[in-house]
């Protein structure tokens, strides 16, 4: 059977608020147990939630971001149900009118086509605290500062069709929420998360099959991984005949399979109702449209602008636009050396390849953005060549410093006098006379062939500091005789 | 020694007649001799209270004072009171001692009064006669086999027994009203939103509100000035500016419309308390108001709605009392839902056990919309009742309950004859309206509380209307003889 695969998305990102969504409590990662908490988060009787309206802001933006529906009034509810690290008995979320309604996402593909992924709404929610089950002795430890720190639940439709899909969808949130500086993205420390929502159906159907839940998938790598074990075990059992049960999974990348966490019978009724401690946010077009008005520069148009303004094609631009970061260097390395083209191909390129070595992110490259660019401004002006520039950047990425000083430390500054070029071709003409005699036999076509064979020469004599702009013509002159 | 005012004492406290101490040594001996019998307190904080005494006398003596200043009053044990026990008269909370202080006991204390200790309630403020309560039953000073009301009953009692000025109390559907009627004192529900709720234990958040306690409109017009506010701790705590209640206490009334609800002198009414509410409307129209009558015909579907509503929000408030960071924990829990199960079961009395099942069973799947979202809608119903109605009058009045305090036991095996209690209590706390309880008489030798309801953040012209009352007659100062001992 051809099975078609229907994926919808819950991410979760949490929000980069210095305080909580409800308390003044700091949101830093990494404190001791229970010192980021106040009486709201440890859930004290008697306290109550105080709406950080920086988180409002937040969401806002997200909501531009992504072409929808704001929320004029948004309404926080209650989702009530027991667990030792949900202090109060239940999360203040929203359900009926969330913060963010109906909106889409355009993604480029690599293979060129534009996939279109509704947003369903995204809404804001407060994050429960840690249950610790190690180094306890059997019993449970518990670490309320993450309870309350502020999330945006981004839910998709059921638009997406394949892993790559997927993962491409993942990726544009977790650009557009960094561009806008809104959440860290940082998945290994649990600032992006994300629920893969998947069935199958026979291609062709209109109606959805049985879907399953996966769980807090939390890498790129993971939900393209989750997602396609998950796509072959669920192709098995209807292969077999048999069904799919609705449940919530979790994937294990270990053993780099899904298992059963919960299946629908066990679910909690959350009892969802309004929260008589918060007053609906009711929020003005004034402030709508300030928000819009403030937005930073979002990945599609980065992407668009760089096609427009630096000539480059769709998939560079899409590929130096898809982080702020990597946007950021590429504009200061080509602003640096003037030829955008040329940044361009290096940033992608040569120093790619050596982030990609370290396992580096492009903000903790060894080498400057402005330190390329100047090595690029002496490919520019004829200094050195594009060969030589790649053995200065590994000497600038060892810290031998800068182009300039590595140039000149190791006399790589191309030989550019015609004199002295004109002498050594000279040299070269007279060494090799056959040669030389071949050539001047051949007709243009065999010429051009065999002009690389001097060319070889001239530069093994130079020790590759010959400009071969140089070179070219005054071979050709000289072998014309 | 003789019931006063605060404004007596404080007078007293100011020209050195009496210092804080003595008044206070004064109010713990009183409390040592009667409360065995009442059982309005259950904590008293002496050694606190004499030292926050001789702070005050010291604040007397450099003449920095508020009207407050050295008056002992006591605090419903609802309110969060820093390194002070605060059980809500449950086992669940039995041992719980706040970090920190609600907002009204803070105001309270920085208005330099002192804390004689923490009152006796029905259990998580869920009952109409304050026998719902681990630590016993309160009894009413009138008559010790009667009950004081609920839930606020230990604050009641003991200001009527004089075993503080004043007190805090809270009202979710009648609970500073319904005691301060049965026993006889002065009781003001403030509108949902003047005074915040943080440090209060919640029962029904969207209905709760604190309020004072206390002999006169005089006294209540003291406490609410302390406590009445914008917090930024509480988002449903307003912004709307406070007035000056004690500024507006001498208005005369001529031209005060009086609406009378039909609805409040129907079946069930009994005939001395009603004789009670006549006088003292009669009274009223000595002063110069007019009556009108007037309808509030949705008063019935009250009750239903209040018992949705209410139980709905409880459910979810008390989720928190879990057994894993604070109060009681059952022995020996085999696993995590054991530890759950029987620290609720064991730590919650029959009366919030119920509530909580209610409240859960109305916003279940299924249900939500035919129990939860229609007593929204009757809630809306009864609001534009009041609005309506209060665009033609300027107070309406009727009886706080039905009947004057009853028999302990009485009702404790009929749950609807003791919710149809706060029939006439319930539907102001669904609007959020301010209302007010005051002392008019007597029935069958038990006190008579006349409600006066008024508009959103119309406080000043209760404490007027109930003070204009009160200068013309002397309900408000009759008080129990308590025996000796007793």
């Amino acid at each position: 059977m051809n099975w078609e695969v229907v994926i919808g998305l819950e991410i979760h990102a949490q929000l980069s608020t210095k305080s909580k969504l409800f308390s003044g409590a700091a949101t830093s990662f990494g404190a001791e147990p229970n010192t980021n908490t106040t009486l709201v988060d440890l859930g004290m009787p008697g306290a109550l939630p105080v709406f950080n309206k920086e988180a409002l802001r937040m969401a806002v933006m997200f909501g531009h971001a992504v072409n929808a529906e704001i929320g004029m009034k948004s309404v926080f509810a209650r989702k009530n149900y027991f667990y030792p690290d949900l202090p109060k008995g239940y999360q203040t979320s929203q359900m009926d009118d969330p913060i963010v309604g109906k909106g889409y996402l355009d993604i480029p593909m690599e293979d060129g086509s534009v996939k279109r992924v509704g947003i369903t709404r995204a809404h804001l929610e407060e994050d429960a605290g840690k249950s610790l089950h190690e180094d306890f002795h059997g019993m449970t430890g518990i670490d309320l500062n993450r309870s309350s720190t502020p999330l945006l639940e981004i839910v998709s439709e059921p638009d997406i069709r394949s892993a790559k899909e997927a993962v491409a969808y993942v990726k544009m949130i977790h650009s557009i929420v960094t561009y806008l500086g809104i959440c860290d993205g940082n998945m290994a420390e649990g600032s992006m998360r994300c629920d893969v929502n998947l069935s199958l159906r026979p291609k062709g159907q209109q109606e959805f099959g049985t879907r399953t839940e996966i769980k807090n998938v939390n890498s790129f790598r993971f939900i393209e991984k989750a997602i396609l074990c998950e796509i072959e075990r669920q192709a098995d059992i209807l292969e077999d005949g048999g069904k799919i049960v609705q449940e919530t999974r979790l994937y294990d990348p270990d053993k780099d399979e899904t298992r059963s966490m919960r299946t629908k019978e066990d679910a909690n009724d959350y009892r969802y109702f309004p929260c008589p401690d918060l007053l609906p946010v009711v929020i003005d077009q004034e402030y709508v449209d300030a928000i819009k008005a403030s937005l930073p520069e979002l990945p599609s148009q980065k992407a668009a602008r760089f096609q427009e303004a630096y000539q480059l094609s769709e998939y560079d631009a899409g590929v130096l636009s898809a982080s702020r970061a990597m946007a950021d260097y590429f504009e200061t390395v080509a602003a640096t050396c003037n030829n955008a083209k040329v940044s361009a191909n290096w940033v992608m390129g040569e120093l790619s390849k050596l982030l990609n070595q370290s396992n580096l992110d492009i903000t903790d490259s060894p080498v400057s953005a402005t330190a390329l660019g100047e090595l690029l401004v002496r490919i520019e002006d004829n200094t050195i060549n594009g060969k030589t520039a790649k053995s200065v950047l590994q000497a600038m990425w060892d810290g031998e410093g800068s182009a300039d000083e590595i140039i000149s430390a190791k006399g790589l500054k191309q030989v550019t006098d015609t004199g002295a070029i004109e002498t050594m071709i000279q040299g070269i003409i007279d060494a090799n006379a056959a040669q030389v005699e071949q050539y001047r036999a051949a007709d243009e076509d065999k010429r051009k062939k065999m002009i690389g064979f001097f060319m070889g020469q001239v530069m093994k004599a130079s020790q590759g500091k010959a400009n071969p702009g140089v070179v070219t013509p005054i071979l050709t002159k000289l072998l014309n005789g | 020694m003789t019931t006063q005012s605060i404004a007596e004492l404080s007078q007293q406290l100011a020209n050195k007649e009496v210092s804080s101490v003595e008044l206070t040594k004064d109010y713990l001996a009183r409390i040592k001799q009667h409360d065995g019998a009442l059982n309005s307190y259950i904590t008293v904080t002496e050694e606190i209270a004499l030292a926050q005494a001789e702070y005050a006398d010291k604040l007397i003596q450099q003449g920095n004072t508020s009207p407050l200043t050295g008056i002992p009053v006591a605090h419903k044990d609802l309110f969060c009171t820093d390194g002070v026990l605060t059980t809500c008269a449950s086992k669940m909370l039995h041992n719980f001692v706040p970090p920190y202080e609600s907002t009204v006991t803070q105001r309270i204390k920085s208005a330099g009064a002192v804390m004689l200790g923490k009152t006796n309630m029905d259990e998580f403020a869920m009952g109409s006669s304050n026998e719902n309560s681990h630590f016993g039953a309160v009894k009413n000073p009138w008559d010790l086999t009667k009950v004081p009301g609920g839930s606020s009953g230990g604050s009641a009692a003991a200001v009527a027994a004089n075993l503080c000025v004043a007190a805090t109390g809270t009202d979710t559907g009648g609970s500073i009203r319904q005691p301060a009627s049965f026993c006889g004192i002065t009781g003001l529900k403030p509108t949902y939103g003047r005074v915040s709720r943080f440090g209060m234990i919640a029962y029904a958040s969207s209905l709760d509100q604190a309020g004072p306690m206390a002999r006169s409109a005089q006294d209540c017009a003291y406490l609410l000035q302390a406590i009445a506010g914008f917090d930024h701790n509480d988002s449903t705590c307003s912004e709307v500016a406070t007035e000056d209640y004690l500024a507006g206490l001498d208005q005369p009334l001529n031209g005060l419309r009086i609406g009378l609800p039909k609805e409040y002198f129907g079946e069930g009414l009994q005939e001395g308390v009603a004789v009670a509410i006549q006088n003292a409307v009669k009274e009223f129209e000595k002063l110069g108001a007019t009556v009108v009558d007037i309808s509030l015909p949705n008063l019935q579907l009250s009750i239903p709605s209040y018992y949705v509503i209410a139980p709905s929000e409880a459910s979810s408030n008390l989720s928190r009392f879990d057994g894993v960071r604070y109060g009681y924990r059952c022995e020996d829990p085999k696993d995590l839902m054991d530890m759950y199960k029987r620290s609720r079961a064991e730590g919650f009395g029959k009366e919030v056990q119920k509530r909580i099942m209610v409240g859960t069973y109305a916003l279940s799947e299924g249900y939500y919309d035919a129990y939860y979202l229609k007593a929204q809608r009757i809630r809306r119903l009864i609001k534009e009742d009041f609005v309506n109605a209060l665009k033609q009058v300027d107070v309406i009045m009727g009886p706080v309950a039905p009947t004057t305090a009853f028999g302990l036991g009485a009702k404790t095996d009929d749950p609807v004859a003791m919710y149809l209690e706060d029939i006439y209590t319930l539907s102001v706390n669904l609007a959020g309206i301010p209302a007010m309880s005051i002392p008019v008489g007597f029935a069958d030798n038990m006190p008579v509380g006349l409600q006066i309801m008024g508009n959103y953040f119309a406080e000043a012209k209760l404490l007027n209307v109930a003070h204009q009352y009160q200068l013309a007659t002397d309900w408000h100062q009759q008080t129990p003889n308590l025996a000796e001992g007793a």
